[in-house]
């Protein structure tokens, strides 16, 4: 299982990307996802759903997620996410 | 009731005149018998001075009153300084409760918001709203419900008496001392001054004012003197910075590029591609860039344009310049190159905007266009256009001549992205129709092409040319599986505008979105 080990952060707030900051959490404290979207109304529920889902496949239980995302497709929110945890979880080559 | 293009309409609007529904493009005839408006009878008699010393001497002189309307124009674009400061002026004097009837908002406008706050304007007549006004008149309640015409559809309002003009208010690049305007000339130039012609025309006061008063007469004249009442030297009357912004560049984003070449491939197989036709590119950037392209394609078949319409860049100034374009018809001209043109090349004329686009009158300009490439915030499957609002359903473009144009061509073509961030542009249902379906004929987008099903003609002709076509359902499909169908809108039952069809008939109403 991947653990968290210290703050990290992926992407870039260009058109069509996501900025990714994630740092963990105390044990139990759930996954807490605080996003800024320009299509927050269309978008929101399905983007906060997609970070925690990609979050939990990655065997994270309990995280900080700040994002800002700018028109990022679904594949790169996931993208942006994955390489973010590895990052916090003090990987090498991310 | 639903009206022709789908919507539903309620049967009467608070703050607007009796709702007659959008019930075809060509439905809707004039009232039997009807005549045209017009503005007081008035002499002038030799000796008379219409020089006044300031817009406050100029308001007193107008009778200017509460609840009167007042109109300007949009030519000096986010250079404009006159609006606000006669509306300031106007404030300073306790006048409440007018209407404002301009030619269209630009950014500039947003320093109108406190005077609709305090009630000097109570209401809003216009083509397009931007910024933080469009989003004041989107998310507030004023007096009325604010009115979005076309360009043309301005015009026939004011003609049919549903628009009054008690004061318009014209910025005045160039005025004599006994009112002959022209647009050409002075450091606030616009070029054309086609939709101040019509508010001189049909107002009951014409105020103009000016930063370069000359000694009578100037040639050329675009407003004649015998329109104008009064006339007020000031110091500056527009920013030539925000006037135009110099040569307008072709856009360098390939995206853009790539939906602009294949509108130029449509042109050219769609029918209508034959020595002396007629055509309108909107001022967007794949409209723009479609010139360019079709440049090309012009020289190498030898094919020359009898006329261009529209609001004019300068990338058609080269085509006319060059020979490709016999002559250009200019409502508004956008940068300093046609301002240019407009006064040193007698093939390029100025028109005013029911010559340009008035559905009531015996024939505009728009009715003879073979192709109009226009651009489109986003489009539906049933290939209506949406350039009012944005995707949280605030208010933020202007119609325009967009209808217009798309009502009187042959062909017309709508260049969009499939998608803008993750937002498809090709969805179910466009937020507010701006332009009907039943008037646009190809949507281009980036990703594919689509012709309305109602044009098997165009369909067969593009069929074989390498294109990529689709149906319109395609493209939705495409666009939705990329960036997700969007969760749909909350919007309040308050109606905060009304869309006009340019007969005058209510094509859409715009209600305030639950933020």
């Amino acid at each position: 299982m991947t653990r968290l080990v210290r703050p990290a952060q992926a992407g870039t707030i260009e058109s069509s990307d996501i900025l990714v900051m994630l740092a963990p959490a105390d044990e139990g404290t759930g996954i807490q996802v605080e996003l800024k979207s320009p299509t927050m109304q269309q978008y929101g529920e399905h983007i906060r759903g997609l970070i925690i889902r990609t979050l939990q496949e990655q065997g994270i239980q309990d995280a900080i997620i700040h994002a800002n995302e700018k028109g990022a497709l679904d594949y790169t929110i996931k993208a942006r996410v994955k390489t973010a945890i590895r990052r916090a979880a003090g990987q090498r080559g991310f | 009731m639903i009206n022709a293009a789908g919507r539903e309409i309620p049967a009467s609007i608070e703050g607007y005149k009796e709702v007659v529904p959008y019930a075809g493009a060509f439905a809707t005839q004039p009232p039997a018998g009807a005549r045209k408006a017009g503005p007081k009878l008035k002499a002038v008699y030799p000796g008379a001075n219409k020089l006044l010393n300031s817009i406050d001497e100029a308001i007193e002189a107008c009778g200017l009153k509460d609840g009167m309307t007042i109109s300007f124009h949009h030519h000096f674009r986010n250079g404009d300084h006159v609006m606000n400061m006669v509306i300031a002026a106007i404030a300073r004097k306790g006048i409440k409760g007018l209407t404002l009837a301009p030619s269209s908002f630009l950014d500039t406008n947003d320093e109108l918001i406190p005077y609709f706050q305090q009630g000097v304007l109570v209401a809003a007549e216009t083509s397009g709203l931007r910024n933080k006004l469009g989003h004041f008149l989107t998310t507030n309640k004023i007096g009325k419900p604010t009115i979005i015409r076309t360009h043309g559809g301005r015009v026939r309002a004011i003609e049919a008496g549903e628009l009054k003009i008690d004061v318009a208010f014209i910025g005045a690049p160039t005025c004599d001392t006994y009112g002959n305007i022209n647009g050409v000339h002075g450091s606030a130039a616009c070029g054309s001054l086609g939709y101040a012609m019509v508010d001189s025309r049909m107002a009951d006061t014409v105020v103009a004012i000016t930063d370069n008063l000359v000694d009578h007469p100037i040639c050329p004249v675009s407003i004649p003197q015998y329109q104008v009442d009064y006339i007020v030297k000031v110091d500056c009357i527009g920013d030539p910075k925000g006037i135009s912004t110099g040569a307008l560049r072709v856009t360098t984003n390939p995206r853009d590029l790539h939906i602009a070449k294949l509108a130029a491939k449509v042109i050219e197989h769609a029918g209508y591609f034959k020595e002396g036709f007629g055509m309108q590119l909107g001022a967007g950037a794949a409209s723009v860039a479609t010139g360019k392209y079709l440049r090309d394609i012009m020289l190498r078949d030898k094919i020359v344009a009898n006329f261009a319409i529209g609001g004019i860049v300068g990338p058609f100034c080269d085509l006319l310049d060059e020979g490709l374009i016999r002559t250009l018809f200019d409502v508004q001209s956008f940068d300093a190159r046609t301002i240019q043109s407009l006064r040193d090349n007698p093939r390029h004329q100025e028109y005013d905007c029911t010559f340009y686009a008035n559905p009531w009158n015996k024939g505009p300009m728009v009715n003879k266009l073979d192709y109009v490439v226009l651009g489109a915030t986003e489009v539906d499957v049933n290939f209506n256009v949406n350039v009012m609002t944005d995707s949280n359903g605030i208010m933020m473009g202007a119609l325009g001549g967009h209808p217009d144009a798309s009502a009187g061509a042959k062909c017309t073509i709508i260049c969009a992205p499939l998608l803008r961030g993750r937002l498809p542009m090709v969805t179910d249902a466009v937020q507010t129709v701006s332009t009907p379906g039943e008037t646009v004929d190809v949507i281009v987008t980036d990703r594919g092409i689509a012709v309305n099903p109602k044009r098997e003609d165009l369909l067969a002709n593009l069929q074989g040319k390498g294109l990529p076509l689709m149906t319109i359902e395609q493209l939705r499909d495409m666009a939705y599986e990329l960036g997700g169908k969007p969760a749909p809108l909350k919007m309040s039952d308050e109606i905060v505008a009304v869309v006009e069809y340019r007969d005058g008939t209510v094509l859409d109403v715009i209600r305030r979105p639950l933020l």
